[in-house]
């Protein structure tokens, strides 16, 4: 058989967050930071990329943990979608977490995969992009000598472009507390044999005195990146939450992509459009028997 | 070019340079000789090559061999122990898991992994579970008996 092999690369593994990005800098956007290099290596095993260096994280200690932050939760970047689908912290602050970080591909690369590599590779069909953006996450970027928060709604910029630097590194995922009688989900139409979201929605309510008063809704998979459906998220707010206004709100399910949806061997636009509106509909049933269950 | 790694495999350790780019399940078939490690299609769908990499199953054509510098590698070879079979490898041949027996070293290590987290599982948790790990003979269904078989045993 034929055996596909990548370019020739320097290899790095710093103990550091600081060295990395030294690293970084010192290559000057030649170089890739490695995670569970589950989306990095198939790409350059195909020639797809052939990055000068990489900068392997997986020596620098102290990336990989799940805890109570403020109610809500911190993530480690190189957490695998493994331990979170057996934290029990992170079912209960943020059931769309888990939820997405189950429905990722299958056991061995849920094994190895992590969710800063997820987040920072910006696949447009990953599922992590469309649950941080639901849960208001700030992802965390370190560089050698600065550290900033960036929100999830100003994170993913285009075609798995995204916010972070030239010599930032994704540390740390913060998840805030959703409050009481919240509840979150995440629904998607999996491609059948990769398991890649042809459509992915996360959606995150709250409902205080029966009526719901924060709403947040992620979609991946449909256009060149995740992105927020407000227009749906307007629609339910203010209101109390039943199936009329779950169907006018997913009615605007991924209107803000209108015009830039996919269009691939796995869906015409068309169809993602459409799917787009049906999994906005489920992910927000889902949420609001969470919240009110 | 060469990076120094260890890695310890099967028990046993190895010590020695490999290239960057040199995946692992080409250091477990080319390097080691271990050759139970089957690459069927080196694009981390089918799962063939799945070994444990400190106790996890992961599938070794998507892994860096220079990654896995410090780790605990098991593979197929590594499953029995004292001359006796792993409970999953005698489940396999029993239940008739297996025809051509392409896929069965990383159908073994997944279904190990699975068992390891929930030690009983329902069937359709094993057939979740075993999604990354594709047959072309079987239609599953022996595979699946031979894990709930395995699981039975280890539970007694």
């Amino acid at each position: 058989m034929t055996t596909s092999i990548a370019s020739p690369f320097e290899y790095h593994s710093p103990e550091t967050v600081e060295e990395a990005s030294r690293l970084l800098s010192r290559y000057g956007g030649g170089a890739r930071l490695l995670a569970g290099g589950h989306s990095l290596l198939p790409l350059m095993k195909l020639r797809l990329a052939s990055p000068e260096a990489l900068i392997d994280l997986g020596r620098i200690g102290g990336l990989s943990y799940i805890r109570e932050d403020d109610g809500g939760l911190a993530i480690g970047a190189m957490t695998t979608y493994a331990e979170i689908v057996r934290s029990e912290l992170a079912a209960a602050a943020a059931p769309a977490l888990a939820e997405a970080a189950g429905e990722v591909a299958d056991t061995p690369v849920r094994n190895a995969g992590t969710i800063g590599g997820s987040l920072a590779h910006a696949d447009p069909a990953g599922d992590l992009p469309a649950v941080v953006l639901a849960l208001d996450a700030e992802l965390v970027a370190r560089s050698a000598r600065a550290s900033r928060s960036i929100p999830a709604d100003r994170f993913f910029r285009d075609f798995m472009t995204t916010a972070l630097r030239g010599n930032e590194v994704l540390t740390e995922i913060r998840v805030p507390g959703q409050g009481a009688s919240s509840g979150s989900a995440y629904a998607k139409l999996a491609n059948k044999a990769s398991h890649y979201a042809v459509v992915g929605v996360a959606a995150a309510v709250r409902v205080e005195d029966g009526v719901c008063t924060s709403a947040r809704i992620g979609i991946t998979g449909a256009g060149p990146h995740a992105v927020r459906s407000r227009r749906a998220e307007r629609i339910l707010v203010g209101k109390a939450p039943g199936e009329s206004s779950i169907r006018a709100a997913a009615q605007r399910g991924g209107v803000e992509l209108a015009g830039q949806f996919n269009e691939d061997v796995h869906a015409s636009a068309e169809y993602r459009e459409d799917m787009a509106r049906v999994f906005t509909g489920r992910a927000l049933a889902a949420a609001f028997e969470r919240a009110m269950g | 070019m060469g990076h120094e790694i260890t890695v310890t495999v099967n028990g046993k350790i190895y010590a020695g340079s490999v290239e960057p780019r040199l995946l692992l399940s080409q250091y477990l078939r080319d390097e080691l000789n271990l050759t139970g490690t089957h690459v069927g299609c080196d694009t981390t769908s089918c799962g063939a090559c799945s070994v444990l990499l400190n106790g996890r199953a992961v599938k070794s054509c998507n892994v860096l061999a220079v990654m896995a510098d410090g780790s605990e590698v098991t593979t197929v070879e590594g499953l029995a122990s004292g001359g006796e079979y792993h409970p999953i490898q005698r489940a396999f041949r029993d239940e008739h898991g297996l025809q051509c027996g392409f896929c069965t070293p990383g159908m073994m290590i997944t279904a190990v992994d699975i068992l390891s987290n929930n030690p009983q599982p329902t069937e359709s948790e094993i057939r979740t579970g075993l999604r990354g790990n594709l047959c072309r003979c079987t239609g599953y269904h022996n595979i699946v008996k031979a894990v709930q078989s395995a699981a039975a045993e280890l539970a007694s």
